[in-house]
């Protein structure tokens, strides 16, 4: 398989893979991940797996794992894994449903920000300002807050991570192995696109973790209900240092930054005081 | 053999439980929605042992199914008419991944506008992608094709999944006296489920459903193609096997009184049983009618509808569904191709009656006979009992 030259999400995957072990089953909606599966007869991963579609990538899991349980296998982690416009928009159906009843399935959302397999349209998690093939003037509007709504199902973990902070990431994946034991476990993992944010390929990790350090992106866990922030970030770089990396942001203006700067401080404030 | 009063919707509970389905996904809709309950039931109280997964909607519910039963358990659903609908893209990864899913569908309208009750719509609008489709007369019958449609789908050469189709409220809510088989007797017609061909399995990897290339996606859909012609090869010993089990016999399509028959009505479902009374009031007038009752409609048994029926003069088929912008409805259309390829072909009538519920009394049956009869045939599709106003109905005086 191969993916674009710096295309995060696949650094991203390596990690997963590395942290489910050989004892598991991914389930892949028709998305840039799609890449893992193969193609025709091919078996691409050392794990099963099963290309699902755009909105249902969470129903897929929860029934495998339930037909596993009834097995007697409930050892296997089932993990669906989907971009953010098959998690926060034409998925989140799927995905809340198996929240709130409880599945015990991972699900890693990777989110690149926009459908970057079809070319770049614009997602609810596209941010403030972004150029997108369907945002071309730069997208007005916030980004939708995927892991408030998560939140508002009282899953055992919940985690935000970047491909810029493998650590982190790696840390929080064994956490949400094992939380998969009692109910659903959930990441958010941001995985830069330089196809889609019009970024040098070599510099993806250098804005992932950007994107931390400017607080755009956060890293936190909510564990049964409590929340944490794994990387302070109390002096934030100034976000001009993230938006001239990526043509995306092309000719965002002095007054926008400024309104970003606000809103992400804001969120970070938040996230401070124990909320998302 | 127990004997005991339960409807349609009862009758498919009863199957599914009898085939002892490991992991339910239910999303109630009217009429199918005591299925849902009635399984919750049987989970809760232990008569079923299966996972129940309370899903957010029919195209959740059917995905789970495919993702369960691909790790090698049976797993049930059912649904009906938006239900169905809403299903549409998953029921084709169903029938793509061969995944030998068994579906009760109780028949009801599709909108617009709204309606709860009973036609073939949702089930026709389904045709062409890949389902076994088999339709009910009885509560009997829904349980008993339940059972058949688990044997034959999970033929190592079929692999196809199957709707078994039960009109909404005619069926689902009438109560009548059905046999249930024993556990022990259905264990022996109906072993435990075993996928050998498409499975997820820690143990035996492999990736299903994979983007395909021009070069090998339409010899998958010619499998599936040969799959069911596997399937109607198949489909009578599989039925003689019930018989041998459970003593009550089934075919693809049943002739009622057509042997000499002048004029016959082709029907699907529950409205068989007024067509097969009437019949019998109008033999008592001297006059040779018959019908033909399609039980399996995918596959279609055209072979057996051109032995059975082929040498009858008149021939109407009433279709519980409309094809918009056909000459004709879907039943009617298959039933033509069948018996066009005769020296001698019938013409062939086509009706529609019962749409959204409305009822097919024995006045109508007779008046499609009367059509036949008469000679009064058009190319073009009759529709029984539509009022005289039918065009100004929706219009606003002025």
């Amino acid at each position: 398989m191969s993916a674009c030259a710096g295309c995060g999400l696949e650094l991203g995957a390596r990690y997963i893979m590395e942290a489910l072990g050989e004892n598991s089953t991914l389930v892949i909606p028709p998305g840039c991940a799609a890449l893992f599966s193969g193609y025709g007869k091919e078996t691409v991963t050392k794990i099963p797996g099963f290309q699902g579609n755009l909105e249902n990538t969470a129903a897929y899991a929860a029934g495998i794992k339930a037909g596993y349980e009834m097995q007697g296998r409930e050892d296997i982690t089932v993990l669906g894994m989907a971009g953010d416009g098959a998690t926060v928009d034409i998925g989140l159906q799927s995905l809340s449903g198996a929240l709130e009843r409880g599945d015990k399935i991972l699900y890693v959302c990777y989110d690149n920000e926009a459908y970057m397999n079809t070319g770049v349209q614009g997602s609810a998690s596209t941010p403030t300002y972004a150029w997108t093939t369907t945002t071309p003037g730069g997208k007005q509007g916030y980004r939708k807050n995927l892991a408030k709504i998560v939140d508002a199902h009282r899953i055992p973990y919940l985690a935000t991570a970047s491909i810029g902070f493998v650590e982190d990431f790696r840390k929080k994946l064994a956490k949400a192995k094992e939380a998969t034991k009692t109910g659903p476990a959930f990441i958010h993992l941001f995985a830069p696109c330089p196809t889609g944010w019009r970024s040098r390929p070599d510099t993806s990790v250098e804005i992932a973790q950007l994107a931390v350090t400017t607080r755009c992106w956060p890293l936190f866990e909510i564990v049964d209900g409590v929340l944490s922030i794994t990387k302070e970030v109390k002096k934030p770089k100034p976000l001009t240092d993230y938006f001239k990396l990526q043509g995306r942001f092309k000719g965002i203006s002095d007054e926008q930054v400024e309104a970003v700067r606000q809103e992400v401080d804001a969120a970070y404030d938040r996230l401070m005081e124990g909320r998302v | 053999m127990k004997r005991v009063m339960l409807d349609g919707n009862g009758a498919a509970t009863e199957g599914m439980r009898l085939a002892r389905i490991r992991v339910v996904s239910a999303y109630p809709i009217t009429p199918q929605s005591p299925i849902s309950e009635k399984l919750a039931d049987y989970v809760t109280d232990g008569t079923l042992d299966a996972k129940y997964i309370r899903v957010e909607s029919e195209h959740s519910a059917m995905s789970c199914a495919i993702g369960a039963q691909l790790t090698g358990v049976r797993a049930g659903t059912a649904t009906a008419s938006v239900g169905l609908a809403l299903m549409h893209e998953v029921l084709g990864v169903a029938a793509g991944c061969r995944v030998p899913i068994v579906m009760p569908v109780v028949n009801r309208s599709l909108v617009s506008p709204w309606s709860l009750w009973c036609d073939h719509q949702d089930a026709m609008a389904e045709r062409d992608g890949g389902w076994m489709q088999f339709y009910a007369e009885s509560a009997q019958e829904v349980l008993d094709l339940i059972l058949i449609a688990y044997k034959l789908a999970e033929k190592n050469d079929v692999l196809l999944p199957a709707m078994v189709c039960l009109d909404g409220f005619f069926l689902s809510h009438m109560p009548d006296a059905v046999y249930v088989p024993a556990q022990e007797d259905v264990d022996k017609f109906l072993p435990a489920y075993k996928n050998d061909n498409l499975k997820l399995d820690p143990d035996d990897p492999m990736f299903i459903n994979d983007l395909t290339g021009s070069n090998e996606f339409m010899e998958m859909r010619f499998q599936q193609a040969v799959a069911f012609d596997y399937a109607q090869d198949l489909m009578p010993g599989v039925m003689a096997e019930f018989e041998e089990a459970f003593g009550r016999k089934y075919s693809m399509v049943e002739a009622y009184e057509c042997e000499d028959a002048e004029a016959v009505l082709v029907s699907l479902g529950s409205m068989s049983g007024t067509i097969k009374h009437t019949v019998d009031m109008m033999r008592e007038q001297g006059r040779k009618v018959g019908m033909l009752k399609i039980t399996s409609f995918r596959p279609f048994p055209a072979e057996a509808i051109r032995e059975l029926i082929g040498h009858v003069p008149h021939i109407g088929v009433i279709d519980r569904s409309a094809s918009l912008g056909s000459e004709t409805g879907p039943v009617c259309n298959e039933v033509r191709s069948a018996l066009q390829v005769l020296d001698k072909a019938p013409e062939v009538q086509g009706f529609v009656a019962g749409l959204g519920g409305r009822d097919v009394p024995p006045t109508t049956i007779e008046e499609a006979f009367d059509t036949l009869l008469n000679d009064k045939t058009v190319a073009a599709v009759k529709w029984l009992d539509v009022q005289d106003n039918a065009l100004r109905l929706r219009e606003v005086d002025a």
